[in-house]
C-alpha cells in the first residue's frame, strides 16, 4: 500500500485549466458585448449582467480551490450522499420554488436565485460513476441495466415536473458513458434508428399519399404498409433461419408501436410551442414572425458578422434586442455577430480540445471510478454545446439550455466548474491511487 | 484490455462529427450565402408593426356605431437621438421644454436601444406637419394607430371602450404586445377576439439615420396585417339616442327587445356618458372625471349590473306559475283584506284579471301563500321547504335568478330566494310561509336586474319563450349568430294561461282605472304592468314593463326609473314614448315628451323623502 499523500500543484492537468481559464473569459466578455450599456460602459459594474458575470467567475475560482483541497476519497465516498442531496433539492424546488417563466425551477434567496437541475447533473454523474465503478467487467444483465437507469430517470423525472425538458435531455448524454462502459454498441445505432423514425413519423404526420383507384392514405399509414411489405419481403428471403418469423413479427409490431406512440406524445405531451418549434425545424411550417422567429433572428446575427465579425462591441443585431435571450440561450449569436466565422471557430475549436482532452485524460486513469467520471463530464458538455449551437444555428430545436461558460447565469457556471474540476482533482491524484 | 476500450474513438468520432457539421454550418451561414448578411455599413432592420385595423360596430339598420380614426404615436429610441435641435422639436410638437426632458428620461428609463412612445395618439391633422420635418430628427419616426370613434354618442355602457394592455392583459394573452389595445368593457371586450384582427410586420432596412432604406429581403419577411370583423350589432341607433335624451337627469335604465328574436333593441343606462369621452389623449383625464363621479356613477351599466327589487311586475309571474301548477283558476277569488299587507285602490273580491289590474296584494299574498304551502307534509316548515322549492324552479324559467347569456360581460343574475337561501337565513326548517311573504309582491328577497325585467315581457309577449336577449345579430362577413340565441327557452306554461295575464295587462294600459293609463296611446295596443318598488326613507323607485302591440308583438321593453316615485307616472310613458319611436318612427304627442325631458330625478337622492 502507498501511502497517501496530498497531490502537488505540478500533478494538475494544466492545459484543462487553461482552457477552462480562456472559454471563461471570452464568455465573459461576450456578455458584457451582448448587454453592453453605455451608462454602465465598466467591465465592472455589478449593477449590469457582465458585473454580477465577474462575481459569478470569482466564486467559482473559489469553488475550484476548494474542490482541488479536498480528500481525493471524498468523491467516491460521498457519492451517494450528494445524490441524494440533489434528489432533495429538485422535490423541494417543485414544492417551494419559484416559477419563473412557466418553469418551477428556481430557489430564490432575496435578490439571488439558484437553480438546483444544474447541480443536479454533477450528482447524478457522481452516482452513476459509483454505480458503474462497483460493477464487474462487464455492463450487462437486466438488472444493472435498470438500476442505471433508474439513477438518470430519478432526477430527469423531477426535472420533468417543474417542467424544464432541456435540463431534462441533458440525462441522454449519459449514453456515452454507459455505452464506453460496455452498453451494447446497438443502443447507439436504436437511438439514431429512432431518431429518424421520429422524424418521418413527423413529416409524415401531415402528408396524405394518394394512390391509383382514389385511394388516399395518411402518411402514417402508408409508413407502416410499407414497412410491413419490407418484414414480408424480408420473412420470405430468410424463412429458412429459425425463428425468424417472430423476430421480423416482433420488430415490426415495435416500430408501428413507436410510430403511433411519436405522434401521441407530439400531439398530447408536447406543448403548443414545442410542437411549432419542431415543426419549424423540421421544416413542416415556416413562421419566421413566430414559432422560428427565434432561430432566424439568430442566424441573421450570426450570418452577417460574415467572416471576420463587425468587431467588439460593433454587434447591431444582438445590441438591438432583436435576438431574443441574448445573455443566455442565445449568447453564441453575439460570438457570431462581433467576431465572425474567426470567432465561431475558434469557440467550437476550444470546447472540441476541451472534450477531447477530457477523454484523453479520462483513459489515462487507472482508477475506473475517475475514467468513467471523465466521460460524464465530457458527455454533458458535448450535449450542451450541440444542443445550444445547434439551436442558434437551426440545427437543432429551440431547448433552453446554457452554452458552458458563456450562458449568463451563476448556478450553470458554478455547476460546470465543479463538474470539471472535480475531474481535475481526480486525475491530479492518479499517480497515488492503487488499481 | 479492456475490451470496449476502442469504444473511446466511437465517442471521439462522434463529438468531431458534430463539431464538423457546426463549422460546416456556419462557414456557410457567416461565409458563403450572403442572404444573411446585412449591409457592412451598420444597417440594421427596423420591426414595424402594422396594426390591424379593428373591427366596426353597426347598428340593426347598418347605422354605423363605432368606427375607426387614424392617429399618430410618435416613437423615439434614444440611442439614435443625434444633434437634436430641441428648440425646433419642442416647437414642432407644442411642449414645453420640462416636458421634453421628463418623456426623454421615461424613454431611456424603458431602454436606450428599444423603440418606446414619445407622445402618443397625435391626430392625423396635426401628424401631417409633424411627419413633414421629422427627418430632421433622428432617433425619431411615426407608427400609425388607430382610435375608436363613434359618430353619434350613443350607447356608451353597450359598446365599452378600449384601453391600453395592462401587464395583466400581456400575461394572460401571448398574443398581446406593450401599447396594444385590448377591449375592456362591454361589446369591445366581449368580442375583442374577433374585432381586434392579426397583426401584421414590416421588415425595413434603416440607415444611421434611421431612415428607410426600403424593404427587407423583398419583404419576404413580411406579414400583412388581417382586419377585425365587423360587428352588426342588434341595437337600433335612433331608438337608442332616444331612450338616453328621454332617461337624460334620471337614474336608471331602459331595456326594449325584439321578442321573436331576443334581439336588444336598446340598452340604455342613465346617467350615461359620451363615448367619445374615452378616446384619445385625454382619455384618462376623463376616465378618472367620470370614475370620480361615484354618486351618478355614470361608467356603470343598470341595464345589467343593477339589481332592483321588480315590485309589483312579479304579480305576472306569481299568476302564470300559479295557474300552472293548478293551484288557482282565473276564477280564484280572494278577499282584499288589507290587514297583513296594504293595498289601494277600491276593490273588495277580485279574481285574477282584476287583481292583476288593480296590483291587489292580499290577492297575491294569497297566491303564494297556496304556490308555498302545498299541504304535502304536515310540518309547516318542512311544507313550505317542499313548496318554495317547486316555485323557484319554475320563477327561474322566466331567466330570473340566472345569468341570462347575454353577450357582454359580467351580467348579474339576481336572486331568486330558494330553500338553501332562506336556510343560511333563518336555518333549516325554521320559516314558513309567514316569514317570507313579501317575496309575494316582488319585495323582500327577490332581485332582478333591468334586462330581466325586459326579458320577462318578451317572454310574456311570446306566451311563453324566450331567446336569450343578445347584441350582436351578425359577426364578420359570414354573418354568424352565436348558435346560444337562437335556442328557444321554454317557461314550461302551457301558452293558454297567457290569455288572461295579458288580457290584465291590456286593461293595466288601456282601460280606465288602469295603474298605467299614462301609457296608452290611440293607434298602439300596449300591453303592460306597473311596479312601485318601495325605497324607505328615499322615494320609491318606478318600474314598467310592457310589450306591443297586443297582437304579434314588435318589442318588449322595460323602463325602471330610480327615486322617481309611483310606476305609472314616469316608467309608464317612457316606455309609451319607446314603443311609439319604434313603432312609428316618430313621437306625435311632444306635450308628452316634454314632460319627461323635463324631469328631474337626480337630487332626490341626496336628501330623504319628507314623512
Ligand atoms: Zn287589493
Amino acid at each position: 500500500m502507498m501511502e497517501r499523500r496530498s497531490s502537488r500543484w505540478s500533478d494538475i492537468d494544466w492545459i484543462i485549466v487553461s482552457l477552462y481559464g480562456i472559454l471563461v473569459l471570452m464568455g465573459w466578455f461576450n456578455i458584457y458585448a451582448a448587454t453592453f450599456n453605455e451608462e454602465h460602459q465598466s467591465i465592472f459594474d455589478i449593477s449590469q449582467l457582465y458585473g454580477k458575470q465577474m462575481l459569478w467567475i470569482a466564486t467559482s475560482c473559489f469553488l475550484a480551490w476548494v474542490i482541488l483541497m479536498l480528500d481525493p476519497r471524498f468523491f467516491s465516498r460521498l457519492a451517494y450522499p450528494i445524490y441524494g442531496f440533489c434528489i432533495f433539492l429538485l422535490i423541494a424546488v417543485l414544492v417551494v420554488g419559484t416559477e419563473i417563466k412557466g418553469a418551477k425551477s428556481w430557489f430564490t434567496f432575496g435578490g439571488f436565485s439558484f437553480q438546483p437541475s444544474e447541480i443536479a447533473k454533477f450528482g447524478t454523474s457522481l452516482a452513476l460513476t459509483f454505480y458503474l465503478s462497483t460493477l464487474g467487467k462487464r455492463f450487462s444483465g437486466l438488472l444493472t441495466r435498470l438500476k442505471a437507469m433508474l439513477i438518470l430517470i430519478l432526477p430527469a423525472a423531477l426535472i420533468l415536473l417543474q417542467p424544464d425538458t432541456g435540463s431534462v435531455l441533458v440525462y441522454a448524454s449519459f449514453i456515452f458513458v454507459m455505452y464506453r462502459e460496455g452498453l451494447s454498441g446497438n443502443i447507439l445505432l436504436i437511438g439514431l434508428g429512432g431518431a429518424v423514425l421520429f422524424v418521418v413519423a413527423l413529416l409524415l404526420n401531415t402528408t396524405t399519399i394518394e394512390l391509383p383507384y382514389d385511394i388516399v392514405l395518411p402518411g402514417q399509414t402508408m409508413m407502416v404498409v410499407v414497412i410491413g411489405l419490407i418484414c414480408l419481403v424480408l420473412y420470405a428471403q430468410f424463412k429458412k433461419i429459425k425463428q425468424v418469423k417472430w423476430v421480423i413479427l416482433g420488430s415490426f409490431l415495435v416500430i408501428t408501436g413507436y410510430i403511433f406512440a411519436v405522434n401521441y406524445a407530439f400531439n398530447n405531451i408536447l406543448q403548443k410551442h414545442q410542437q411549432a418549434r419542431i415543426n419549424e425545424l423540421l421544416g413542416i411550417e415556416s413562421d419566421p414572425t413566430g414559432a422560428g422567429y427565434n432561430v432566424h433572428q439568430s442566424m441573421i446575427a450570426i450570418g452577417s458578422g460574415g467572416g471576420f465579425g463587425k468587431g467588439f462591441l460593433q454587434g447591431t443585431q444582438t445590441k438591438y434586442d432583436f435576438v431574443p435571450e441574448q445573455s443566455t440561450d442565445f449568447i453564441f449569436c453575439t460570438v457570431g455577430e462581433e467576431w465572425g466565422f474567426i470567432g465561431t471557430f475558434t469557440v467550437i475549436f476550444l470546447f472540441v480540445y476541451l472534450l477531447f482532452r477530457i477523454i484523453i485524460v479520462a483513459e489515462r486513469q487507472r482508477s475506473k471510478f475517475s475514467r468513467i467520471y471523465g466521460y460524464c463530464v465530457a458527455s454533458i458538455f458535448f450535449f450542451h454545446l450541440a444542443i445550444n449551437v445547434g439551436m442558434t444555428i437551426g440545427l437543432a430545436p429551440v431547448i433552453g439550455i446554457p452554452l458552458p461558460f458563456f450562458s449568463y447565469g451563476g448556478s450553470s457556471l458554478w455547476s460546470f466548474t465543479i463538474l470539471l474540476f472535480t475531474f481535475i482533482k481526480m486525475d491530479s491524484e492518479r499517480m497515488h491511487i492503487l488499481r | 484490455m479492456n475490451p470496449f476500450n476502442n469504444r473511446r474513438y466511437v465517442v471521439l468520432g462522434i463529438f468531431l462529427t458534430v463539431s464538423l457539421i457546426f463549422l460546416g454550418r456556419l462557414f456557410y451561414i457567416q461565409v458563403i450565402d450572403d442572404s444573411y448578411k446585412l449591409s457592412a455599413k451598420n444597417q440594421a432592420l427596423r420591426y414595424v408593426t402594422q396594426y390591424p385595423v379593428r373591427g366596426l360596430i353597426y347598428d340593426r339598420n347598418n347605422e354605423l356605431l363605432v368606427y375607426n380614426e387614424a392617429a399618430y404615436d410618435l416613437m423615439v429610441i434614444p440611442k439614435r437621438i443625434k444633434r437634436l435641435d430641441t428648440l425646433a422639436f419642442c416647437n414642432l410638437l407644442g411642449i414645453t421644454d420640462s416636458a421634453f426632458d421628463e418623456k426623454i428620461a421615461k424613454s431611456t428609463s424603458y431602454s436606450r436601444f428599444k423603440a418606446s412612445v414619445f407622445e402618443k395618439q397625435i391626430p392625423a391633422d396635426e401628424w401631417a406637419t409633424i411627419s413633414e420635418k421629422l427627418y430632421k430628427f433622428s432617433g425619431f419616426f411615426g407608427e400609425k394607430r388607430t382610435l375608436r370613434k363613434y359618430p353619434k354618442s350613443a350607447a356608451a355602457h353597450v359598446l365599452g371602450y378600449i384601453s391600453e394592455a395592462t401587464p395583466g392583459d400581456l400575461k394572460k394573452d401571448s398574443y398581446y404586445q406593450k401599447g396594444d389595445y385590448v377591449g375592456k368593457r362591454g361589446l369591445e371586450k366581449e368580442y375583442e377576439k374577433r374585432l381586434r384582427g392579426v397583426r401584421g410586420r414590416k421588415v425595413l432596412l434603416v440607415d444611421v439615420h434611421n431612415r428607410a432604406k426600403g424593404s427587407y429581403m423583398n419583404g419576404k419577411y413580411d406579414t400583412l396585417p388581417i382586419a377585425g370583423e365587423n360587428l352588426i350589432s342588434t341595437i337600433d341607433r335612433e331608438l337608442q339616442m332616444y331612450g338616453e335624451q328621454l332617461m337624460r337627469n334620471k337614474r336608471g335604465s331602459i331595456v326594449a327587445i325584439e321578442p321573436s328574436t331576443g334581439e336588444i333593441l336598446s340598452m340604455v343606462s342613465s346617467p350615461g356618458y359620451d363615448p367619445n369621452l374615452l378616446v384619445g389623449r385625454p382619455r384618462s383625464k376623463n376616465y378618472k372625471m367620470l370614475q370620480a363621479n361615484d354618486s351618478l356613477n355614470p361608467l356603470f351599466n343598470r341595464s345589467i349590473n343593477a339589481m332592483y327589487r321588480p315590485g309589483s311586475i312579479f304579480k305576472l309571474v306569481e299568476s302564470l306559475v300559479a295557474l300552472d301548477e293548478g293551484v288557482i283558476t282565473t276564477e280564484t277569488r280572494f278577499r282584499c283584506n288589507r290587514g297583513i299587507i296594504g293595498c289601494h285602490g277600491s276593490h273588495t273580491n277580485d279574481d285574477l284579471v282584476p287583481a292583476i289590474q288593480h296590483s291587489c296584494n292580499p290577492y297575491f299574498w294569497n297566491v303564494f301563500k297556496r304556490l308555498v304551502q302545498r299541504g304535502k307534509y304536515s310540518s309547516i316548515f318542512k311544507d313550505a321547504a317542499y313548496g318554495l322549492n317547486l316555485w323557484q324552479e319554475r320563477v327561474k324559467k322566466f331567466g330570473l335568478g340566472v345569468q341570462l347569456k347575454t353577450d357582454l360581460p359580467g351580467l348579474k343574475k339576481g336572486n331568486v330566494p330558494d330553500v338553501a337561501f332562506y336556510n343560511r337565513w333563518y336555518g333549516e326548517y325554521r320559516w314558513a310561509f309567514s316569514t317570507i311573504y313579501s317575496v309575494s309582491i316582488g319585495e323582500g328577497e327577490m332581485l332582478v336586474v333591468p334586462i330581466q325585467m325586459a326579458n320577462l315581457a318578451a317572454t310574456i309577449a311570446n306566451r311563453g319563450y324566450f331567446y336569450e336577449p343578445h347584441l350582436i345579430k351578425s359577426i364578420g362577413a359570414d354573418s354568424v349568430k352565436r348558435p346560444e340565441f337562437t335556442i328557444r327557452n321554454e317557461t314550461e306554461v302551457d301558452p293558454e294561461y297567457f290569455d288572461p295575464v295579458i288580457e290584465a295587462m291590456y286593461k293595466v294600459v288601456n282601460e280606465d282605472g288602469g295603474t298605467a293609463r299614462r301609457a296608452r296611446m290611440d293607434s298602439i295596443e300596449v300591453c303592460g304592468k306597473t311596479g312601485t318598488v318601495q325605497n324607505e326613507p328615499w322615494p320609491d323607485h318606478s318600474v314598467f314593463i310592457a310589450f306591443a302591440p297586443r297582437e304579434n308583438p314588435k318589442i318588449a321593453i322595460a323602463v325602471y326609473v330610480e327615486y322617481s316615485d309611483f310606476g305609472g307616472t314616469w316608467a309608464a310613458p317612457i316606455s309609451s314614448l319607446m314603443i311609439e319611436k319604434y313603432l312609428t318612427g316618430e313621437v306625435k304627442r311632444p306635450e308628452k315628451e316634454k314632460r319627461i325631458l323635463d324631469a328631474v330625478f337626480l337630487d332626490i337622492y341626496d336628501g330623504k323623502k319628507e314623512q
